[in-house]
């Protein structure tokens, strides 16, 4: 008797479970749990790094904070997720995370055979080599014979070994999980070369025993469009998260900052200006969004131009904005008309 | 009188021991070489020549080990990243543990089992509570959680699930009804025929698919999951091993005084077969401590976690056997301390007689 | 009644599950099934037995993480076994000092976790070897380095297939004399017994050698403009691995040596002393015979641990199964659910494989006892 009470039990809770599964859209989700679960990389030094008192700093990580203060108003309520590179996928599939802003690349197959749609480009990057200086070497294609740490299952992997096959050099992998162990394994001389997103090895030189004693070779050999990303299925999200890419990328366009936003927004005549920050009517309606949701971004985490120098243009990293400047200036960041 | 008596002794044992044969004083000249080799250098690295006051890596001066940096990591290696304002929490909730568990292991006080039996399984919630926060206390992540008490936690979790289900499973491997008997089975067999480090994985990559979405469970939680499944797994070959020693004489009595099959088991079979296997059981906890290591490979920082990020990091280069050493002693005291506990529950003549009487 | 609702709950829970992994795979459009497998992997594996390269498929590399997997078992349990037979006799020696040290080893390998040790051996000892260009130099023929072992390298040039042959003919005609030898002569083993034995071994070898020369070439590592090229590599993750195995293996496999000879009863040594067996021939033709019965059940599951615990691999990227399938393949593919799936497939064939010579095995020692 106690026993079929007990499947009973199970029954039933495997019902509830189910029941509960059936839930509304991501954004209601977001909504009604108040906080947003933003998946970003376990510690990469200007995208996204733990500052051990459990606060997080990064463009990956200003880049969630910008959608949470577009959805909740406050930038503050997002739970960051630190996830490897095996993880990250799953976690979004499964929707352990509403959102994956951990300097993925943005390839075909990522788009079309995950189930991903990729948002857009938060960082044009491309991938690079550092090698000791002592090796005297000047160019990748010097490297033929030699031994090259790189992150395990990532695009580097792959376009390493494309770009080598085609010169028909030769060369060793080593390969690592996580970032600091490919570090790790580069400074203690277990490889002649590291090779990762150009970024990546500004931010990782940084972290060396003695940082003078590399340089970064000049080619970069593939494109590594890293961008955010979403689950397929919810096109409401989507344009949401790929909107909230948009208004960083538009404010800079139109000079909004964090500091001048609320003037303004009280004086500004440009017409686009009022339309973006809902001065009449609202901007957000079409996303299921409210007025603010523009103002809010910008107000709490700032346009693309602030978090590219906080986050990458100062010291120590200092990295030119190169193809991440705006149109206007050279770069490839340019944002549709809010309209 | 007396000295050359005791060094008569000494030179009889030493002859005995030590200078049996040609081949056994080669022998002990071979270990004294080795002694001579070993020693004097590990104990000028451990003590003699190693740093311990200090605050960073410039007060290591000398050629031995520099023990600062254990010192300066320390919190760290023990708590991981949680909050140093909330880790009296972490210190309170291990100390409670011992309120129930001291009288049920310390003999004289024995007195009122049930109650503490009650208040070791009211004990998780509690633990839970003040760990994670929630109604009143602020909330710490489960992501922040490390060190050795993440450790404690995987090891403790493990320990707490595996014995029941590991019970379980023993008493369906042995069931009359196939069906049962043919589930146990497979069960137990898939997960000792798999690495942890595979049901890691699984846990963290592939379970979360397997649930409906829009539920997705804490990653450290899903972990502790595979750690449970997986030890129960090893646990109930162990009991299973017990259950096989209880004489079949106990069976056929159980049943002919009219008991159903659960009173069979739970009064009079599972208590002996336990007893019998106590040393293995202990032996699964072990194993298991030492494999809670295996958690790193998955992204939660338990101690040895903690000590790889320690010895990565930049500020801190160099002192990977410092590291090692601190970790290692760390497990072998928990790990050697268990064993020595196994076997003087084995040894211990009392133990029989007043369960028995216990019982009665 | 409740065999029914077992079976119920067991198969709801079983398809409630992949009903889930089905509807998430299929809401989502991601890709499930596996046809990746012959799809191009695209990325370079370190250390391989066979042919690989970057135009390989995803079913070669697999393939290739599985052999690493099995060549790091099956060396680590032959080192294993060794040490730990070694250890387990020492641990019951007649001299005070050698079992004191056996029980120091047993109680400091078997107390530290596995993970720990691999990194010792990986981080603590062989990466702050010296650098390529500062290689210790070991007879002008091997070098020792931060990127692994250089050795030479043997290379089988033309007729190499006659010598085998030949060493194989020697094989045989050796055992031949051997079993001969011991069901007449009993227990005259003189030197030339030894010799002739030997001799039979060795002789068809050296005619080959002496008619054809010897058709074995060796390639000496050479340095380069980064490292040592060519040679026989044992690289620094696959030394870690296979130390930390071994010693922490043998550390279990000395304790249930030393059970199976304590069980073996002390009236059979006393016997054998008193036929006037040394120590050493009782140990080997009437302790251990008897003591295998006790220790072969055990050592089986040792067996298993070490080839399971070869997956730790994955945490020094030594290209194992774990580390190139579950891992790289993985990364690169996103299809969890089918990868994972076939890694514990691997390991569970591999455990009852083992199991299943084990006990085959275990059957014949029993058999000859009776």
């Amino acid at each position: 008797m106690r026993v079929r009470l007990f499947a009973l039990l199970l029954l039933l809770s495997c019902g509830a479970v189910v029941g509960l599964a059936q839930a509304a859209s991501t954004l209601e989700a977001v909504k009604q749990r108040g906080h947003l679960r933003c998946g970003v990389s376990q510690g990469l030094p200007g995208f996204s790094t733990p500052d051990g008192s459990g606060g997080w700093t990064g463009l990956d990580v200003d880049f969630c904070r910008a959608v949470a203060a577009a959805v909740l108003g406050d930038a503050d309520k997002v739970r960051f997720a630190a996830l490897s590179a095996k993880e990250r996928f799953t976690a979004l599939q499964s929707g352990e995370v509403d959102l994956l802003a951990r300097n993925t690349t943005w390839t075909l197959s990522r788009d079309a055979e995950l189930g991903f749609h990729f948002v857009g480009v938060l960082f044009y990057d491309g991938q690079g080599f550092m090698v000791p200086k002592e090796l005297g070497v000047t160019s990748v294609a010097e490297l033929d014979g030699a031994t090259i740490c790189s992150n395990a299952g990532t695009t580097t992997e792959l376009n390493l070994a494309d770009w080598f096959r085609a010169r028909g050099m030769d060369y060793q992998p080593v390969v690592f999980e996580k970032s600091d162990e490919v570090a790790a394994a580069y400074d203690a001389g277990r490889c002649d070369a590291y090779t990762t997103d150009r970024a990546s090895l500004y931010a990782q030189r940084n972290k060396l025993k003695n940082p003078d004693a590399h340089v970064i070779l000049p080619e970069l050999i593939s494109k590594e469009p890293l961008g955010p990303l979403v689950r397929r299925g919810d096109d409401q999200w989507f344009s949401i998260v790929k909107w909230t890419l948009y208004v960083l990328i538009g404010a800079e366009e139109l000079g909004l900052t964090s500091a001048n936003v609320e003037e303004q927004r009280q004086r500004s005549r440009h017409p686009e200006v009022q339309r973006l920050l809902s001065v009449n009517g609202n901007s957000g309606q079409g996303l299921g969004l409210g007025p603010d949701w523009a103002y809010n971004i910008i107000r709490q985490v700032g346009n693309y131009g602030e978090l590219y120098q906080r986050n990458l243009g100062r010291a120590p990293l200092g990295i030119e904005r190169g193809l991440n400047a705006l149109y206007t200036d050279g770069g490839l960041m340019y944002a549709p008309p809010f309209r | 009188m007396r000295v050359p008596e005791r060094t008569a002794a000494v030179l009889a044992w030493a002859r005995r021991n030590l200078f049996s044969s040609p081949l056994n004083a080669l022998l002990t000249l071979l270990g004294l070489w080795l002694l001579w080799l070993v020693v004097p250098p590990l104990l000028q690295w451990l003590w003699l020549q190693a740093d311990f006051v200090g605050s960073s890596r410039e007060d290591c001066r000398g050629d031995g080990a520099c023990w600062v940096f254990v010192r300066v990591h320390l919190d760290q290696f023990l708590y991981g990243f949680y909050p140093p304002a909330e880790r009296w929490r972490v210190n309170l909730g291990i100390a409670l543990l011992l309120v129930p568990a001291l009288p049920l292991l310390i003999p004289p006080l024995r007195r009122f089992r049930r109650v503490w039996l009650l208040a070791l399984l009211a004990y998780p919630p509690v633990a839970w509570w003040l760990f994670h926060g929630g109604l009143g206390l602020s909330v710490v992540d489960t992501g922040l959680w490390g060190g050795l008490f993440l450790t404690l936690v995987i090891a403790a979790t493990g320990m707490a699930a595996a014995l029941p289900l590991g019970l379980l499973l023993a008493l369906g491997r042995r069931s009359r009804l196939p069906v049962v008997r043919a589930t146990a089975t497979v069960f137990i067999e898939f997960w000792r025929g798999v690495p942890l480090i595979t049901v890691l994985f699984m846990a963290s990559v592939m379970l979360p698919l397997f649930l409906p979405s829009g539920l997705s469970l804490d990653k450290l939680l899903r972990a502790l999951i595979g750690v449970a499944l997986f030890a129960g797994a090893y646990m109930a070959e162990v009991i299973r091993g017990g259950l096989q020693g209880v004489p079949a004489g106990q069976y056929e009595a159980a049943q002919a005084l009219g008991l159903s099959y659960w009173q069979q088991m739970r009064l009079v079979i599972v208590p002996q077969a336990l007893r019998m296997v106590v040393p293995g059981i202990v032996n699964v906890f072990i194993a298991l401590f030492k494999e809670t290591s295996l958690v790193l490979i998955i992204g939660l920082f338990d101690l040895l976690g903690v000590v790889q990020a320690a010895v990565t990091n930049p500020d801190w280069l160099g002192f990977v056997l410092e590291g090692y050493v601190f970790a290692a002693a760390v497990f072998w005291a928990f790990c050697y301390g268990m064993s020595r506990i196994s076997r003087r529950l084995e040894r211990r003549p009392d133990m029989k007689a007043q369960e028995q009487q216990e019982m009665a | 009644m409740l065999q029914a609702l077992l079976l119920a709950a067991v198969l709801g829970a079983i398809v409630w599950m992949f009903g889930n992994a089905l509807d998430n795979l299929a809401r989502q459009g991601i890709a499930s099934g596996f046809g990746f497998w012959n799809e191009r992997a695209g990325f370079a594996i370190a250390t391989s037995l066979i042919e690989y390269s970057e135009t390989s498929t995803y079913g070669r590399a697999f393939l290739v993480g599985l052999l690493n997997t099995l060549l790091v078992s099956a060396l680590g349990v032959v080192f294993a076994t060794v040490l730990g037979f070694l250890i387990g006799i020492a641990r019951l020696s007649p001299n005070w000092l050698i079992r004191q040290w056996a029980a120091a080893y047993i109680e400091l390998v078997r107390n530290v976790p596995l993970l720990l040790q691999i990194f010792f051996w990986y981080f603590a000892v062989l990466r702050p070897l010296p650098q390529p260009r500062h290689s210790i130099e070991l007879l002008g023929l091997a070098y020792l380095n931060n990127r692994g072992l250089y050795l030479p390298k043997p290379i089988l040039e033309p007729g190499f297939g006659w010598l085998s042959a030949a060493l194989l003919l020697g094989l045989v005609g050796c055992l031949l004399w051997l079993r001969r030898a011991r069901r007449e002569a009993g227990s005259d083993r003189g030197l030339r017994y030894w010799l002739i034995a030997g001799l039979l071994l060795l002789a068809p070898a050296a005619a080959v050698s002496l008619a054809v020369g010897l058709p074995l070439g060796w390639e000496l590592p050479e340095f380069r403009r980064f490292n040592f090229r060519g040679g026989l590599v044992l690289s620094p993750e696959f030394v870690a691995l296979l130390t930390a195995l071994s010693t922490y293996t043998a550390a279990f496999i000395a304790e249930i040596v030393r059970a199976g000879i304590q069980s073996v009863s002390q009236g059979q040594r006393e016997a054998a002393y008193s036929l006037g067996l040394s120590p050493g021939q009782t140990l080997r033709h009437v302790v251990l015979p008897q003591a295998m019965r006790v220790i072969v059940p055990p050592l089986t599951n040792q067996y298993l641990n070490l080839t399971k615990n070869s997956s730790l691999a994955a945490a020094i990227a030594y290209p194992d199964l774990v580390s190139v399938f579950a891992g790289t393949v993985l990364n690169q593919t996103g299809q969890a659910v089918e990868v994972i799936g076939v890694t514990m497939a691997v390991y569970l064939t591999i455990s009852l494989v083992i199991a299943a010579l084990m006990n085959w095995y275990n059957r014949r020692v029993a058999l000859v006892e009776r």
